[in-house]
């Protein structure tokens, strides 16, 4: 498992070599705030906590993540290297985690950067900081989810704007699974075990408690085992893709 | 060292690799050679562990790489076509990378990472990002990757692909030094590459082997094997009398005039057996008082093996 940490720092530094790195973080912190500020209405509601911020995190990964997540394979396959990491003594677990846990480790980063909102509240305020703590801990989770749909794709092409695109629109899947207006439509043409499926597979679902501070076993459940799932297919896909 | 029985790849309908066996030894180095598409890189991507077989097997130092194939992958250091590399990195970065994954720490890291640098030259260009440089030095990083953990075996796909004739003979240089205590496997379509560095060739066409021998033998395969071209300044006699003098030498089955100035001529004599021809020849030439400007014997043509070999097996190239 050593190799897990060599192949997670290769990755981690390869993302800070690129300028790009860079610009995915200020576009991240920037973008969280406007949509907390502009659209989530954060000074208005008057009240000291992070909501406004957190509920708008579906919507930022859903494109940023697959932004993230679209070289992580793609790129190794364009570029040929993908033989040369797989003719190393490694395994196909260890390449998988340690790439999987460079990019989460790097959303880590790009969520730790909006502190200034953190910081604002407890300003303003006398925010519930446990409530806070699990809101990011939720948040960071569910970018994981993301990030281990986003790398499987990945894996399926050599094209990065496929990735992207095809990543984004599973992960809208996820998402829209839990919006009031699909599941009026599917409980319309369904009975409502139907509906409740539908529902439970959902990021939205899933994250609204975690964003109101209750970090709830089966939520985190949810989102490591989507995690685990999505990486065991990403490993998958690449041994029986490995030669295209 | 490595034992290869029936290996066979498939891609859809095309069979890349088809039942090939091969063994290749310590001190040995093989040069895998073939048209392009013949299976010369799916073959070594096989050994090196990278694809599954749809057949056969390759045993490595007596382990199946099927069944234990991180192991395996400790004994090889492994070039790929057109060495790939991580082209954001430095050079020192990447050479660290790769040290650490082949499981050397500390002092002994350092060691192998600058002795691999001093063989391949790549001093001058350690803290410059990969991709900044020319094709010549990414291919010696490559070459510095594969050799860094001092494998027992080194597969290397097209290893002087795209260097300058300066370059090559670098590479050819370090494998040859390098070849008296490994087992190296290197793909070309260089045919004097073959007879440069290699112990012995193998010809695969259409993913079949079709020949296999010591460069020695694949040029005794060669028409020119033998032959003697004989550079001659000639009195009076017209070109078709010296061909028919020439003709009558024992031993002689053919004559080809390669060139004519004045009464200066190039030919070429082919032997029509193992008799050599260099003896009777400038006597010849002598007793007709025609002076000899060059002699020399053949050794034979590569190429002109290769050529015979490949396309009367319908080598063609298809990829
Ligand atoms: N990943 C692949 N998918 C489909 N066909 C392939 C693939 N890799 C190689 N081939 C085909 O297999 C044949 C052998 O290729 P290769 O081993 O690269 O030849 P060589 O290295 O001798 O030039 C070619 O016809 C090539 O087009
Ligand atoms: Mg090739």
């Amino acid at each position: 498992m050593a190799n897990v940490w060599i192949i997670y720092k290769r990755e981690l530094s390869a993302y800070f070599g690129t300028p790009i790195a860079y610009v995915f973080l200020a576009i991240f912190v920037f973008l969280s705030g406007i949509f907390a500020f502009y659209i989530g209405n954060f000074f208005e509601r008057e009240q000291a906590d992070l909501q406004a911020f957190f509920q708008f995190h579906p919507w930022l990964y859903l494109f940023l993540i697959p932004a993230l997540s679209m070289r992580l394979w793609a790129e190794e396959r364009r570029a040929g290297t993908i033989e040369l990491l797989f003719t190393l003594p490694v395994t196909m677990t260890e390449v998988v985690l340690g790439k999987f846990l460079a990019a989460w480790k790097f959303t880590a980063i790009a969520l730790s950067l909006t502190f200034p909102f953190w910081i604002t509240v407890n300003y303003l305020g006398d925010p519930d900081n446990g409530v806070i703590l699990a809101g990011y801990l939720g948040s960071l989770l569910m970018a994981g989810a993301f990030l281990a749909i986003g790398s499987c794709i990945s894996a399926l092409t050599r094209n990065q704007v496929i990735a992207f695109v095809v990543s984004g629109v599973v992960c809208l899947g996820f998402v829209l699974s839990g919006f009031p207006l699909v599941l009026d439509f599917v409980g319309a043409v369904a009975p409502p075990i139907v509906v409740d499926t539908v529902r439970s597979f959902s990021f939205l679902t899933h994250f609204q408690a975690i964003s109101k501070g209750v970090l709830d076993a089966g939520d985190v459940i949810y989102f490591v085992s989507l995690i685990v799932f999505w990486l065991f297919v990403n490993a998958v896909v690449i041994e029986w893709r490995k030669a295209g | 060292m490595i034992e290869i029985r029936n290996l066979t790849k498939r891609f859809g309908s095309l069979t890349a690799v088809d039942d090939v066996s091969f063994d290749v030894g310590r001190g040995e180095v093989l040069g895998f050679l073939g048209p392009n598409g013949a299976g010369k890189s799916t073959t070594m991507k096989m050994v090196t562990g990278f694809l599954a077989p749809d057949g056969g097997t390759i045993r490595i130092g007596g382990l199946d790489v099927a069944s234990d194939p991180v192991e395996v992958k400790r004994w090889i250091g492994y070039l790929p076509e057109g060495a790939p590399l991580y082209g954001e990195m430095t050079v020192r970065a990447f050479l660290r990378f790769i040290a650490e994954i082949r499981g050397l720490r500390g002092a002994e890291a350092r060691r192998r990472i600058d002795s691999a640098i001093e063989q391949v030259s790549l001093g001058t260009v350690l803290e410059m990002p990969i991709d900044t440089l020319s094709k010549g030095f990414k291919r010696r990083v490559g070459l510095a990757q594969a050799i860094l953990h001092d494998p027992h075996i080194l597969i290397l796909d097209e290893p002087t692909d795209g260097l300058d004739p300066n370059q090559k003979h670098e590479v050819r240089t370090l494998i040859r030094g390098m070849s008296a205590e490994k087992v190296i496997v290197l793909s070309t379509h260089i045919l004097e590459e073959v007879d440069a560095v290699c112990t012995r060739a193998t010809i695969i066409a259409n993913g079949r082997i079709v020949s296999d021998g010591t460069p020695e033998e694949l040029l005794r395969r060669s028409r020119m094997h033998n032959a003697l071209r004989l550079g001659l300044v000639v009195g009076d006699a017209g070109s078709a009398g010296v061909v028919e003098t020439l003709k009558a030498v024992p031993g002689v089955a053919l004559v080809e005039v390669d060139a004519q100035s004045g009464n200066a001529l190039e030919v070429m004599l082919f032997p029509a057996g193992g008799v050599p021809l260099a003896g009777p020849a400038g006597e010849a030439a002598r007793a007709n008082g025609w002076e000899v400007t060059e002699l020399h014997v053949e050794r034979g043509r590569l190429d002109d093996v290769f050529r015979a070999i490949t396309v009367g097996e319908g080598g063609a190239s298809h990829g």
